[in-house]
């Protein structure tokens, strides 16, 4: 147990360090940019732009408006937006958090759950046609990227076809596209995942012993497989976090869902320098505990591991 | 004492003396020897033999050496220019000579009306874009293997710095060892924790998006991958006995590096190569597609594929071009990575 | 009598990329109520595909070309799967070579062992759990009410193969098998689990096959035994009549390569050679190539069996009439003064 513990805080200090890290170098990024931050900065004149200045803290040393940018971190505050007047950049994201964790949720849920039925079946019908048609959707999911589906699949069902709504938040009509675009790429690595790890298993001794005791095909690939399959995908949920953020910044876009990733790439367009700190560190801070909370999940799952609080060994 | 079905019959009278065995029972059975003489295969003739047996990673190789060739090719022979305005052409749908299927015949639906915009436009009858036209007057085909060729150049060139600054990082931990390494290892947990997107991003908004910063961008943390790989092979070879004979023959480390270690861990290099471009070319795409990727007129399939977007309920062939090629290399690269993975070490299947 | 189980020329192959390879060429043997068979014979030979056979648990690319294989009058082999499945677990119980790898490793041992039994009885999981705890602690595991919560990386070898020994017998199965149950195991211990299958058959009354390359191991616990090369049993007997009083030279061969209690011997004997490649096995007898007492016609004829006794059978030309006296090695000679002594004494 003593073990264990050093393990965790090892870890939680690693990712305290990361955290910061992105933290500073953002900061200093983004404020060594030539020039201001202001629309029209030409128009305005010098007094203008101090006061402008000294509203925003612009005016002080650097190393101070550090100090004072971690001091409202500490406290949520991530500023104030330049694009919206005097909006807090808190303020704004926490009304767009709501359909970003909503998508987020329904595509890792759908994805994953399609993957495993899909990567079992194929793993029980190996190099039969239906194990061929699973190969194909995997090798697809994986390699077409998430924007090129979600313009087809808008164009498709939504334009052509007009089944779903194209674009806009509303009714869960409307979450069913940017969905689907969502959960193909969990769904074909999960479905891959499972596959290769459940042909692994099947031809274990300990499924050998169960298939002596008398269960069937399907009872054994259900209680005994399937459980031995299932705790290594949790390490597919970090990479899973990872594209699912990714692609929620297009794939919001695409279906204009008012989302973090909406935001992100319409305060990009727009310079908008508080809002795209706050967005990547909001990012990078998720992703961090995401990690951290696969690699603790993992532990306790699998009882391999539970006990020696040790990393799983690479077999 | 006899059994029933015991027949004597047709048997040669010695048939029950004793049998001369020549060499004593030396060997067993039948033709149980090795067959000898088979030409023993270098590593890589061993895995390119594996890799030809594989039918998918086979025809996409084939395909991107076609996409490869057509797109670097165009350079010399391009069907046009692909950066010439001609404002008569405007918005023109495929048109390819002999070919009457809807949609590659000039003809587009304009308020619900079938018509030949060729017509329409009064373009001279011996014109064609076979891709169409795009809303500046360039020929798409021109412009999507330029596009092509960029997608290619900035995953090849992201891919190799990669390669080059993860296997020294890696080979250099390893071989350094003790604390040195374990620093270099905490710096890349580090790096590792750091969501690429939002690097790339960063950077992007910071510098002028180009060929440059897109690959800098995207080998900021790119190359992590590669030096784990790296360093991780390095100290399982390290143990092996060749390489501890090469250092008690006296070898320097950079020696041993250079001609025991790199030869032997260059499979599992090259597999994480193939599986580091189309990671590129992915990225590529999605940074022109939210707008930070390369400036007019350069042209990338990212970049494609978003001007393509933002007409595609009216011209849709704009974005289908684009969309199609990106999808069938990335499909491609994936398939050969695999392909190539297998063939390297077939026991590492996942 | 006649027997539990009756096997009737059964004849296996798997088919390999290369082509057929024969791994079972027609076995006949038959087991008793309560009594316990060895089968003994090199890797390879063909005795774990013989007893997996009866389990119906062979791969996909197997397969079964001719024979019976009837429990109790019924034909296991034209069984359909849900007869398979019932018989399984439930009338047969199976245990394995390597106990480290057996047991499924996401799962306590409390509901493993119980598995079968819930699977194949109408009993509750309260009851279950008490039948569970009874036979794990028979098969001594001490402490069982509090390890049967505990994951299978918790024991030691030993200890996972009682836990699987308490698999197979949940359900009181009328056939144990035991495919190899010891060679895992470090020496101290398989004499323990060899102890307990030994306390555990006279207990519960139970058919054992038991199957084996290790003849010291058959002394101990068989009552009959069958000798296996390339497919085929070569000598059949009462365990005596194998040990002591064996006619084929395979038999000899195996007798003599036992690892001897006098220490005065320097060397231990082999039998030269390697066994024959099943994907073209030779035309007459299988062992000729290996065999010093070998005679002409067993390159053309493959021996059939020959009653040395009543209860033993032995397919070797060497007991044909007319075939020349051949001189057994030394300890073969002093094992059948041992096997006429013990007959007097018998009478």
């Amino acid at each position: 147990m003593k073990n264990f513990s050093r393990h965790l805080i090892k870890k939680v200090g690693i990712m305290l360090l990361t955290l910061w890290l992105i933290i500073t170098c953002t900061f200093f990024l983004i404020h060594s940019l030539p020039g201001s931050p202001y629309v029209n900065q030409e128009k305005l004149t010098p007094a203008q732009l101090e006061i402008l200045n000294r509203q925003a803290g612009l005016d002080k040393p650097l190393p101070e408006q550090y100090l004072i940018y971690f001091k409202n971190l500490a406290r949520g505050d991530f500023g104030t937006s330049f694009q919206f007047k005097n909006q807090p950049v808190t303020k704004l994201l926490l009304n767009r958090v709501g359909p970003s964790v909503q998508l987020g949720f329904q595509a890792i849920l759908t994805g994953t759950v399609m993957g495993v039925i899909l990567g079992m079946i194929s793993a029980m019908r190996q190099n039969t046609w239906v194990d061929s048609i699973v190969t194909i959707i995997a090798i697809l999911g994986r390699s077409i990227p998430n924007f090129v589906f979600a313009v087809i699949l808008q164009y498709l069902f939504a334009v052509k076809l007009s089944i779903f709504p194209i674009a806009l938040w509303g009714k869960f009509s409307y979450t069913i596209l940017p969905t689907i675009t969502l959960a193909m790429a969990p769904m074909a690595n999960s479905a891959r995942f499972i596959r290769t790890e459940m042909v692994e298993v099947l031809n274990s001794d300990y499924i050998e012993l169960a298939r002596s005791k008398g269960l069937s095909h399907w009872q054994i690939a259900c209680r005994h497989g399937l459980r031995n399959s299932l705790i290594p995908l949790i390490t597919l949920l970090g990479p899973m976090a990872v594209s699912l953020m990714t692609g929620s910044l297009v794939v919001e876009n695409i279906y204009a869902v008012p989302g973090i990733g909406e935001q992100f790439v319409k305060s990009i367009i727009t310079n908008d320098y508080p809002t795209i700190m706050a967005i990547t560190i909001l990012y990078s801070a998720m992703l961090i505990i995401i990690l951290f909370v696969v690699d603790l999940l993992y532990g306790l799952v699998d009882p391999r591991i539970r006990v020696t609080g040790g990393e799983r060994l690479a077999a | 004492m006899l059994p029933e079905e015991f027949e004597l019959l047709d048997l040669p009278p010695n048939a029950f003396e004793p049998l001369e065995i020549s060499g004593a029972g030396a060997d067993g059975g039948a033709g149980a020897g090795d067959s000898a003489g088979a030409p023993s295969l270098s590593f890589f003739q061993d895995a390119w033999r594996r890799l030809k047996k594989n039918k998918g990673a086979v025809l996409s190789l084939f395909i991107l050496a076609l996409i490869a060739l057509l797109s670097f090719g165009a350079v010399f022979i391009s069907p046009g220019d692909p950066n010439k305005q001609n404002l008569a052409y405007v918005n023109l749908p495929p048109k390819i000579p002999g070919v009457t299927i809807n949609g590659f015949n000039g003809a587009a639906i304009v308020a619900g009306e079938r018509v030949d915009k060729y017509v329409l436009g009064n373009i001279p009858p011996d014109v064609y874009f076979y891709l169409g036209t795009d809303g500046l007057g360039r020929d798409m085909l021109s412009r999507l293997l330029m596009g092509t060729r960029m997608s290619l150049i900035i995953a090849i060139i992201a891919a190799a710095l990669d390669l080059g600054i993860g296997v020294a990082y890696g080979m250099v931990s390893a071989a350094a060892g003790g604390r040195v390494d374990g620093f270099m290892q905490r710096a890349l947990e580090i790096l590792s924790g750091i969501p690429t997107l939002a690097v790339m991003i960063l950077m992007l908004t910071i510098f002028e998006p180009g060929i440059v910063s897109i690959v800098l961008a995207m080998i900021i943390t790119g190359w992590v991958n590669m030096a784990r790989v790296v360093r991780a092979q390095t100290l399982k070879l390290q143990e092996r006995e060749f390489v501890l004979a090469a250092a008690a023959l006296g070898a320097s480390k950079a020696k041993i590096a250079l001609t025991h270690i790199l030869p032997n861990i260059s499979g599992v290099i090259i597999v994480q190569m193939m599986f580091s471009i189309p990671t590129a070319i992915f990225f590529e795409a999605f940074l022109s597609f939210i707008g930070l990727g390369l400036k007019v007129p350069m042209a990338s399939l990212g970049t494609l594929l978003s001007d393509g977007y933002k007409t595609f309920r009216f011209l849709p062939h704009l974005m289908w071009a684009p969309a199609i090629v990106l999808s069938v290399i990335m499909i491609c690269f994936n398939l050969l990575a695999d392909g190539v993975r297998d063939a390297f070490d077939p026991k590492m299947k996942k | 009598m006649s027997g539990l189980l009756t096997i009737e020329n059964l004849d296996i192959s798997f088919s390999v990329f290369a082509g057929e390879v024969k791994a079972v060429r027609g076995v006949s043997f038959r087991l008793d109520k309560g009594e316990t068979l060895a089968i003994v014979g090199e890797s390879g030979s063909g005795k774990s595909v013989t007893v997996k056979s009866i389990m119906r648990l062979l791969p996909n690319n197997a397969k079964i070309n001719s024979g019976s294989i009837l429990l109790d009058g019924e034909d296991l082999l034209r069984q359909n799967e849900r007869e398979t499945l019932k018989v399984r677990g439930q009338r047969i119980g199976m245990i394995f070579q390597d106990p480290m790898t057996a047991l499924d490793p996401t799962m306590n041992i409390g509901d493993q062992v119980m598995e079968s039994l819930l699977l194949h009885k109408r009993i509750s999981r309260r009851e279950a759990g008490k039948k569970a705890l009874e036979l794990l602690e028979l098969v001594g595991i001490t402490t069982a009410g509090k390890r049967m919560r505990h994951f299978p990386h918790q024991f030691s070898g030993g200890q996972r193969q009682r836990i699987v020994i308490a698999i197979a017998l949940i359900c009181s199965p009328e056939i144990i098998i035991a495919d190899e149950p010891t060679t895992a195991l470090d020496v101290t211990v398989q004499a323990q689990i060899l102890e307990l299958l030994k306390e555990i058959q006279k207990q519960l009354a139970t058919a054992v096959i038991f199957i084996t390359h290790d003849l010291g191991v058959v002394a101990n616990i068989a009552d009959r035994v069958a000798v296996m090369y390339a497919g085929k049993i070569v000598e059949i007997g009462k365990v005596d009549e194998i040990l002591l009083n064996s006619r084929h030279p395979y038999t000899w061969g195996l007798l003599s390569a036992m690892p001897s209690h006098n220490a005065d011997e320097k060397r231990i004997y082999t039998i030269p050679g390697t066994p024959p490649d099943m994907l073209c096995p030779p035309q007459g007898d299988a062992f000729y190539p290996r065999n010093k007492y070998a005679l002409k016609i067993d390159t053309l004829r493959m021996p059939p069996f020959f009653q040395v006794s009543p209860t033993h059978q032995a397919a070797t030309w060497l007991l044909a009439p007319g075939a020349p006296e051949v001189t057994p090695p030394a300890e073969i000679i002093a094992g059948r003064e041992l096997f006429r002594e013990r007959a007097r004494n018998a009478r």
